[in-house]
């Protein structure tokens, strides 16, 4: 059984990682009609994806190199809108060959 | 703008999620063992929390029985981006998407469930949102599991290569519109320039991550939103 102290930390963790996500939810249910934050909101998942992505996902691999090939295909397929699965999968597959060839070369 | 509202298109795109969040939390198993706390610890702390850099922030104080204080002022910093993209989804929902159904949604909105939902570009009915959150929650609870019984059995350069693979649905999301959009694709430059800045440049690079993603999206958002205002039927994302 854990430890109290631990339950003790879990739950307030937990809570106020909820409370962060949920409250907006719960309490914004009207459209909001400033264009000024409508636009606002348009840009915000865009910019919040980006900044997460880079430069973070070159130190995500094993390798600096590995990590290039698979943003340089993630890059390409998303370019043609490939949906997200066979994006990622092919982005895994060649940072798996990458990291092959630098294991036996 | 349309509405969806299909159980089975949101399995289908949580589907997506759910695999690559078992890769992530297969790590955060491995390092949650590892760090001292037991299998059941590990697996409660991915079922109450779901949120990956939040909880691997929290473990060393959670391992440690570490101070309160510490460990919610980590959540509030790390976490403070979800408020933005609750404000965000909040403007996605459908008005059959009442108070306990958004109870419900707020618990699994990652970052990844923020990300599909509203690059949809639709509005979002309850039965999606149910098919949507459920793989995700699924995936994040077994890969913390089968991470902290199996260990270190999967071999690295797997592991590896799973490690891309939650950026590059974030970079599938965000490219197409940015192929679409020219405002867009300079938002996205822009993010990542300056991204790169706060991560590089000496004082910058001081600035904990958390906070530097709400500053850069605020910062930029605010710029574009006040520079190229999106026009009323642009807005809702079906333009």
């Amino acid at each position: 059984m854990p430890d109290m102290k631990f339950l003790f930390l879990l739950f307030s963790m937990a809570l106020v990682t909820y409370l962060i996500r949920a409250v907006p939810l719960v309490f914004i249910k009207k459209q909001i009609k400033s264009r000024f934050i409508r636009s606002f909101l348009y840009y915000v998942p865009y910019s919040v994806l980006t900044v997460m992505t880079f430069p973070a996902v070159f130190y995500s691999t094993g390798h600096l190199s590995s990590a290039v090939a698979g943003v340089a295909v993630a890059l390409v397929l998303s370019y043609f809108r490939k949906p997200l699965l066979p994006v990622a999968a092919s982005a895994a597959g060649a940072v798996f060959l990458v990291e092959l060839a630098i294991l036996y070369i | 703008m349309q509405k969806l509202n299909s159980f089975s298109a949101g399995v289908r795109d949580g589907v997506s999620i759910g695999l690559g969040y078992l890769s992530v939390s297969f790590a955060f198993g491995i390092m949650g063992v590892g760090s001292g706390l037991s299998i059941l610890e590990v697996v409660m702390v991915s079922m109450m929390n779901v949120t990956s850099a939040g909880q691997l922030a929290a473990l060393p104080i959670l391992a440690s029985l570490g101070s309160v204080i510490e460990l919610i002022l980590t959540q509030v910093v790390i976490n403070a981006r979800y408020a933005l993209m609750s404000i965000s989804l909040s403007q996605r929902l459908a008005p059959d998407v009442g108070t306990k159904e958004r109870m419900l949604v707020g618990f699994v909105n990652t970052d990844e469930v923020f990300a599909v939902a509203t690059g949809k570009g639709m509005m979002l009915g309850k039965m999606y949102l149910f098919g949507l959150i459920i793989p995700p929650f699924i995936g994040w609870t077994m890969g913390t599991l089968l991470g902290a019984v199996l260990g270190n059995v999967l071999p690295v350069i797997l592991t590896n290569a799973l490690g891309i693979a939650l950026y590059a649905m974030f970079i599938a999301i965000v490219i197409p519109e940015g192929r679409s959009d020219r405002r867009t694709a300079f938002c996205i430059l822009v993010s990542a320039a300056l991204s790169c800045a706060f991560f590089f440049v000496p004082i910058l690079k001081r600035i904990p991550s958390g906070f530097t993603v709400i500053i850069i999206a605020v910062a930029v958002s605010a710029f574009f939103a006040a520079l190229y205002p999106i026009k009323e039927e642009e807005v809702t994302g079906d333009a």
